[in-house]
């Protein structure tokens, strides 16, 4: 029995409580999954429905009044199951980050579900919603500003168990600190060093570090390398995918960089003004892509080959991304793509399975939000 | 006679800490209508050479502490900063990164693109800005005559940096130094940029030196390559066959640990270790504590930039057993 007797039997009653709840999920999440029978073999972890974040967009001083919203995020669907990794690739503006910071509840979507082992978390609160963060933890882009530079790194890591103490009791917390650093690479006597101490690289192992520290099921990462060098974006990948066995994470990881996505996923959604337009495994979406964005994207990719500059065929989409404040009608990417004709404008595609594709098997059939969908190589195989 | 011809480039910064040794013995030239790409890490010194060659150095704390960079013959370190401005603009110039902190926020793009005419040919305002509307139209900015008067945040990413494209391109200069021109842009958008800038250079005939961390890009369009390390190049060779075989052991580490997009590969191969701190620039090869293959001879020698082939060059002690080990 620790010392502090009164915290820690309030502590231990909260502790109970959520080791109650979290049983009732794991029994309610194992029910459903008997009954759905899910088709990969895997339980979804986490079941993202008719996700949508409208910003609204105001005016007057006075008298406010809406005039309308930025769509920042406008239905989006997608699965996470146990030990997976999925990516979410997008051009700037297109909704990722919104995605991931709805996924830990640092926004509240506008509408749509987001499930977490069967039990919607959008609409959680309290004690409950406290619960499900502890397992929702986030690694953030920009390891200069995400990290406190008046804090050591040993408070930074160890922050997370001020909030959740039941996860280690106070004595315990230097080791666990100094037990994290080590998992990630770093030395465990920096743990009174200060951020500034570090460089790029280490303070992202640091933010990684403070992602871990509540022994976390999903890790949702928003850009975690593109901030480094390129020499240490692979010491910083490797450490992801190590973890990842270590501890049986699964991953959300939302990038801009297509080549890392493809190392690192097992699926791969695609989005494009607020919707996901293309999703499936990551050889389905690389090497038979079938949405113009998708190919387009993909395309435009430069490969470390000088060889295969003169035998690439790459599509140079014309213009820019239009604003999320007034997405055009139809399908959102009409204004840029060359297929585009009347039913686009008029027409929104859904994401799902293409008609054309819907017979027989193959890596075709995967869903792809276009009405003119078709396949085509754009990445050189090997 | 090369267009540019940088001969054993020193730059160091003064500061309160020490000196740091940014640029130490940079040899490299353009021809015109030839693509160098000076590939490194942030701290490798590559954007400060491209700095000491447009005369744009902060200076102090930084200082030019020796050799030559000749620009048509003449040595440009050598000229009075008045004639110095004359080269600057007219004859060379530079696109930078961040065009949104490049471009002054409080003046129509029509006037700064105009000012170059006022300024380097004695044109007038108006004319300077009937020169700006045909060179946004050249940069293909879709209703020039419309957007001349607006101002810079009104664009795009990639329409700024088209406008920074088109201010260099302005006077139709010989040679044009890109500093991480699309690292700020989207893929889509980077390829529409990076086509532009391929093609506008083919037509003038220019030199251009791209300054870059992306391996991709440069294969794109590259002819040559020179690889930047601590203030030095490492490697500097063709671009089909520095692909190909490296033959220094940074540069071999640097393409296996990018992932691909064509394949999905196993772990990624990872260099050690973090770049060095430039007050305090390891003896010997500065990348002897990263390099898999380091010897004794490493940790005390500098390696001589040893000729692989007449147009290649590596600066590594074994470059040899580097070369055929990346050729097996």
């Amino acid at each position: 029995m620790p010392p502090h007797g009164e915290h820690v039997s309030k502590d231990d009653l909260k502790r109970e409580g959520e080791i109650a709840e979290h049983l009732l999920h794991k029994a309610q999440a194992e029910s459903s999954y008997a009954k759905n029978g899910s088709a990969s073999g895997h339980e979804p972890l986490l079941e993202v429905r008719g996700l949508v974040k409208h910003y609204p967009l105001t005016q007057g001083i006075l008298i406010r009044k809406q005039v309308g919203a930025v769509k920042a995020v406008d239905g989006v669907d997608f699965d996470l199951g146990q030990g997976e990794t999925l990516g979410i690739v997008g051009e700037s503006g297109c909704g990722k980050s919104t995605v991931a910071k709805m996924l830990v509840n640092l926004e509240r979507p506008t509408a749509g579900q987001i499930k977490y082992k069967g039990e919607d978390i959008t609409q959680l609160s309290g004690r409950a919603l406290k619960a499900v963060r502890r397992n929702i933890q986030m690694v953030f882009q920009d390891p200069y500003t995400s990290l406190n530079p008046r804090m050591t790194v040993g408070d930074i890591i160890g922050e997370p168990y001020e909030i959740h103490p039941e996860v280690a009791p106070k004595g315990d917390r230097r080791k666990k600190v100094q037990d994290l650093l080590d998992v990630v690479g770093l030395n465990p006597e920096y743990i009174n060093r200060y951020p500034h101490q570090f460089s790029g690289g280490q303070r992202q192992r640091i933010g990684i570090a403070r992602g871990l520290a509540l022994r976390p099921e999903i890790i949702v990462a928003d850009e975690p390398v593109s901030a480094l060098d390129v020499s240490v974006q692979a010491q910083v990948v490797n450490l992801l995918e190590r973890l990842q066995d270590e501890f049986d994470l699964s991953y959300v990881f939302i990038a801009h960089d297509l080549s890392i996505v493809r190392h690192i996923s097992d699926r791969v959604g695609v989005m494009y003004l607020g919707r996901i337009v293309e999703i499936g495994s990551d050889a389905e979406i690389y090497d038979h892509p079938t949405h113009p964005y998708t190919q387009a994207l993909l395309s435009a990719v430069p490969v470390p080959d000088p060889d295969a500059r003169e035998h690439r065929e790459r599509i140079i989409l014309s213009g820019d991304v239009p604003s999320p404040a007034n997405p055009p009608s139809g399908c959102r990417f009409r204004t840029r793509c060359w297929k585009a004709q009347k039913r686009c404008e008029e027409e929104v595609p859904e994401l799902a399975v293409p008609a054309v594709f819907r017979i027989g098997e193959g890596p075709t059939q995967h869903p792809s939000a276009c009405h003119f969908a078709e396949e085509k190589q754009v990445v050189p195989s090997e | 006679m090369p267009l540019l011809e940088v001969r054993d480039l020193h730059v160091e910064f003064r500061t309160r800490e020490g000196v740091a040794k940014a640029v130490n013995g940079v040899n490299y030239t353009v021809d015109e209508g030839e693509t160098l790409a000076v590939l490194g890490e942030s701290g490798s010194g590559k954007s400060v050479t491209a700095q000491a060659i447009m005369g744009i150095l902060d200076v102090p704390p930084g200082k030019i502490a020796g050799g030559e960079i000749l620009f048509k013959g003449r040595d440009l370190l050598k000229l009075k900063e008045e004639e110095r401005r004359k080269v600057r603009g007219a004859e060379m110039a530079m696109i930078f990164q961040d065009a949104l902190s490049s471009l002054n926020p409080v003046l129509s793009v029509g006037e700064q693109i105009g000012e170059l005419f006022v300024v380097h040919k004695g044109m007038s305002r108006k004319d300077g800005k009937a020169k700006a509307v045909e060179l946004m139209d050249r940069v293909r900015i879709p209703a020039a005559k419309e957007r001349v008067g607006q101002y810079p945040h009104q664009f795009s990413g990639g329409m700024r940096q088209r406008i920074m494209i088109a201010m260099a391109l302005a006077l139709e200069p010989n040679l044009i130094i890109a500093d991480e021109p699309t690292t700020a842009l989207d893929v889509t958008v980077q390829a529409q940029v990076m086509d532009l800038l391929a093609e506008l250079q083919r037509e003038l005939n220019m030199g251009l030196i791209l300054i870059t961390h992306d391996l991709g890009v440069v294969a794109d369009v590259a002819d040559k390559i020179a690889v930047m390390y601590a203030g030095r190049i490492v490697e500097q060779a063709p671009v089909h066959e520095i692909y190909k075989a490296p033959a220094h052991p940074y540069t071999k580490g640097l393409l296996e640990s990018i992932p691909r997009l064509d394949q999905k590969g196993q772990e990624l191969f990872a260099i050690k270790g973090l770049p060095p701190n430039l007050m305090n620039i390891p003896p010997g090869c500065a990348f002897n504590p990263r390099c898999p293959m380091a010897q004794d001879v490493c940790r005390t020698d500098v390696p001589p930039l040893a000729e692989v082939s007449p147009t290649r060059r590596s600066a590594c002690h074994f470059w040899k057993e580097t070369l055929d080990a990346s050729t097996r």
